[in-house]
């Protein structure tokens, strides 16, 4: 794979012409004759899902930029004009906003697909790596656009989100009004959150290609998780087209659908009322939540009691994320041969899930509902406080402490010599279509 | 996109067939026509799909419903007084409304049909109402405001490129290729225009 | 659970599943949002409902002039224009006009009955003139503190977009403007604050009764708008306060969003697209891979 040769012959005088000066369409061809393992499942699609997403975004973004504006006067109302006046503006608003979220739920997919088949480990850490970067500023890139639209919950979203700083020790409040570019959220905020929103899916895309440019440096990994030695390149792998364009390619309209249910029958589905109330300094709403992909975040940020504790565990369960290649001990790559490992993986779905769930709710209310229980330190052990917290142990457990353990101590499955070359027991079996 | 973007459109089925004989030699008993037309067809609709994504996009920069919803005004012409002209917007353009002395009225209505093209003041008027001209203001040159009451004919001179109107607005020396436009209005009362 | 090469329908069933666990994730989140407990809305049956209901155009303009003889003497609607009610999908259009909203005589005539504040071209002095239909509708206050001030504190909320900004929208507004009641016996009310059953709030602090029957709702500072017969229909419906409710909450989730019906008819034709695109796609999948190990 990263051995793999250029194939591409220029037919053409313009084509020799070209290659000779930017070999664009030999770069292109490449790519597209790339050796791609042959084994490579549905879960291996959510890449080009998140390229589509990501350029949905910006070209999506682009266009809405054409029409929004950057002041705290008019921002409510231009979203609305949008969504009114501006021909076909709807569509592309709701696209957008629903976009963000079709986003993250192809990145949290894709993150729990290279978590189960070890995608991270040698040589592959620097992908990883670069993925959690982007991941990192996918989550900045969203908190910054929803606070564009200046509802309520944009208002207090970012009320909320930038206090955090305030918590750093000594430099905190500085660095907070100079984030803010005033002593409270307003004209200032908005207009740089603004910028920073337009220049952030750039960074991005930068960032993709060195994680792409990485990926097939080291090659693809497998569900298999095992490594294409050079002299199988031709019995293990596939051309990347068609193969895989076309398989892709049905994900990704499968993907599509989803994302049009969404789009055209419950596009404020995902939203929260309260951002279509123009934002108020002067009246916070009942509950404020962020979107429903922080919130495991969220919850983890509120489980702690200390202020400055909280930012540091919330910052640091996304951080734990980068150090994984390092956390994980085991010689096997893919949890199909990890019989004690998956179940602690699909306890750490339930878990995300579950903070999710948690991050929503109010940290006092009962778990379940009228059963006694008594005060342990500060709160009701029957509430969403005690289960937030039970729950970020695991988190934090599952990276720093089963990884590393698991890894030495579990007995694993025998593992296949080789993506095409079954083994007696566990190997990938022979399927048709 | 790149990688994706080209499902359809780069698949050629020769390029399919040769590489499915590489890596397994199987041909497949199909006739070669439909297993054409199924990827043909395929990669008609990923066309399909990109060009109905892009036409929102492209649509979008079209004037907005707001905007169209400001292509009429009215106004009120005994505002205008004898021999001086009044400047309104409409479509974020300036218009002229001018009310003409009877002296400026003979001296137009002696040149007959003069400019370009060639024209009477009855041309660029209505009936019953001629000492009132309605032009657009801005120059058929490149778009600068003739200024009022200046230039060699005693209508408007633009100052950027010497374009020289008459008070019927027409070209009569300079650049500019047309006389000034005259939109589209009608007179809503005897003392009321609307624009647009 | 294994994460198998699995086949589209297995993997895309628990795609699926794990999205519909985060979205029910999302939609939960209003849920614990009153910080009391309001009665859960009524349903208003309304024509507008699921993915093929579209608006009736008879109760949007019944539901307008609710809003022009009630509502609108509090609440403003800055992002209305009178022109929005001609548009397509709108209380008054009519295809028969073809030069847009503006052309159409009946939106020309509501706007010329309300007067819009100016600026007199020559004069520069304000003025009220007759609306155009590109004029928005008039805000009955001059400004957010002129409105707090002549409601006792509480400036009457923009109806703009009223019906996206309540959970359940119209439903909800429905039930609010339907749902005035006696408030409870035990129910402390401060001068200016009215009770609603539907409202969000909690009234705890204010029950002087069973602690464990705090009653549902809170206060609002509007009193209830509508009586039976106040509004004259021209088209036989009932003129209860019922109807009234019903028509003007239809009238306002139209308001919230004009392109709901267009929007639905759009995504019929693009998922129908989508699924032949897929059965296509997968179609030339499936010749593709055809004998291929994997």
């Amino acid at each position: 794979m990263s051995d793999h040769e250029s194939t591409y012959v220029p037919k053409t005088g313009i084509e020799k012409w070209l290659d000779s000066r930017l070999p664009i369409i030999r770069f292109g061809a490449d790519y597209m004759a790339l050796p791609t393992p042959r084994n490579l499942n549905y879960w291996y699609t959510f890449g080009g899902i998140l390229m589509l997403c990501l350029v949905i975004q910006i070209v999506t973004g682009i266009v809405l930029a054409m029409h929004y504006v950057p002041n705290t006067e008019m921002a409510f109302a231009s979203v609305e004009r949008i969504m009114r006046d501006v021909n076909g503006g709807w569509l592309i608003r709701y696209v957008h906003a629903n976009g963000a979220s079709m986003f993250f739920i192809a990145v949290y997919l894709h993150m729990l697909r290279g978590l189960y088949y070890g995608s991270y480990k040698a040589p592959r850490e620097i992908i990883w790596i670069l993925g959690c970067v982007i991941f990192f500023l996918m989550i900045a890139t969203a908190f910054l656009g929803y606070v564009l639209p200046w509802g309520q919950m944009s208002f207090w979203g970012a009320e909320v989100i930038t206090n955090l700083i305030g918590a750093v020790p000594v430099v905190g409040e500085p660095l907070l009004i100079w984030l803010r570019g005033g002593p409270a959220i307003d004209n200032a905020t908005l207009n740089r959150f603004f910028s920073l929103h337009y220049l952030l899916p750039f960074v991005i895309f930068g960032v993709v290609v060195l994680h792409l440019w990485a990926l097939h440096t080291s090659g693809q990994n497998n569900p298999a998780g095992v490594l294409i030695p050079k002299e199988r390149t031709a019995k293990d792998t596939l051309p990347f087209h068609p193969y895989f364009t076309v398989k892709d390619g049905f994900a990704i309209i499968l993907f599509l659908i989803l994302f049009a249910l969404f789009v055209f029958y419950m596009p404020n589905a995902l939203g929260h009322a309260d951002n279509y109330i123009p934002a108020n300094p002067l009246v916070t709403p009942a509950h404020i939540v962020p979107e429903w992909y922080m919130l495991p975040f969220y919850a983890i940020l509120r489980a702690i009691p200390d202020k400055f504790g909280g930012v540091l565990a919330m910052f640091g369960a996304i951080g734990v994320l980068f150090v994984i290649p390092w956390l994980d001990t085991s010689r096997v790559r893919s949890m199909r041969y990890r019989p004690t490992m998956k179940v602690f993986f699909v306890i750490f779905v339930i878990v995300g899930l579950g903070l999710g769930w948690c991050g929503a709710q109010l940290p006092d209310a009962q778990v379940v509902p009228g059963m006694p229980s008594f005060m342990l330190l500060d709160g009701q052990l029957n509430s969403y406080l005690w289960l937030t917290r039970l729950l970020t142990a695991y988190y934090f457990a599952f990276f720093l402490i089963i990884m590393p353990w698991v890894g030495l101590k579990e007995t694993p499955l025998p593992v296949p010599a080789s993506v095409s070359e079954p083994v007696l027991d566990g190997g990938i079996p022979e399927k048709k279509g | 996109m790149g990688r994706h973007g080209s499902i359809g459109a780069h698949e050629r089925c020769d390029v399919t067939e040769s590489v499915e004989l590489n890596h397994d030699g199987h041909g497949g008993g199909d006739d070669a026509t439909r297993r054409d037309f199924i990827h043909i067809a395929a990669g008609a609709a990923a066309v399909g799909a990109g060009v109905m994504m892009a036409w929102p996009l492209v649509n979008q920069m079209n004037p907005a419903a707001d905007t169209l919803a400001l292509s009429t005004i009215e106004f009120d012409l005994t505002k205008v007084a004898e021999g001086m002209q009044v400047v309104i917007k409409w479509q974020g353009k300036p218009v002229f409304v001018r009310y003409r002395t009877p002296a400026e009225l003979a001296t137009i209505k002696a040149e007959g049909a003069v400019g370009s093209p060639p024209e009477t003041d009855a041309d660029r008027t209505k009936a019953g109402h001629e000492q009132f001209l309605v032009v657009i203001g801005s120059c058929t040159h490149l778009g600068c405001v003739p200024t009022f009451n200046s230039g060699d004919y005693g209508g408007w001179f633009c100052p950027c490129h010497g374009s020289h109107y008459d008070a019927s607005g027409r070209i009569r020396k300079g650049p500019a290729p047309r006389n000034l436009d005259v939109p589209t209005y009608e007179y809503v009362s005897d003392t009321r225009v609307r624009i647009g | 659970m294994t994460i198998q090469n699995g086949t589209p329908s297995t993997v895309f069933k628990i795609v699926a599943s794990a999205v519909a666990a985060l979205s029910l994730v999302a939609v939960a989140a209003p849920a614990g949002a009153a910080g009391g407990e309001a009665k859960h809305p009524r349903s208003g049956g309304f024509s507008f409902e699921g993915p093929f209901g579209t608006f009736d155009q008879a109760q949007l303009q019944r539901g307008y002039k609710v809003y022009r003889e009630v509502c609108a003497a509090c609440h403003g609607m800055d992002l209305m224009s009178f022109r929005n009610l001609g548009q397509p999908g709108g209380p008054f259009y009519d295809s028969h006009f073809k030069g847009g909203p503006a052309d159409n005589p009946y939106v020309r005539v509501l706007a010329a009955e309300v007067q819009v504040a100016d600026i007199d071209s020559e004069t520069g002095e304000p003025i009220m003139r007759p609306a155009t239909p590109a004029d928005r509708f008039p805000n009955p206050y001059a400004n957010a503190t002129a409105a707090a001030g002549a409601n006792g504190g509480a400036a009457p909320p923009d109806l703009s977009v009223m019906a996206k900004a309540r959970h359940d929208g119209a439903n909800y507004i429905y039930s609010l403007l339907s749902g005035y009641v006696p408030a409870p016996e035990g129910l402390q009310i401060a001068p200016g604050q009215y009770y609603n059953p539907y409202m969000a709030g909690d009234l705890s602090p204010f029950w002087t009764g069973d602690p464990d029957h705090v009653p549902s709702g809170g206060f609002i500072a509007m009193p209830n708008p509508l009586a039976d017969g106040q509004v004259t229909y021209d088209d036989g419906s009932p003129q209860t306060v019922d109807q009234y409710s019903k028509d003007v909450a239809a009238f306002i989730a139209w308001a919230s969003d004009p392109h709901a019906t267009e929007r639905k008819r759009t995504g019929m034709g693009v998922l129908a697209f989508l699924f032949i695109f897929a059965g296509l796609t997968y179609a030339s999948y499936r010749r593709i891979w055809k004998g291929i190990a994997h």
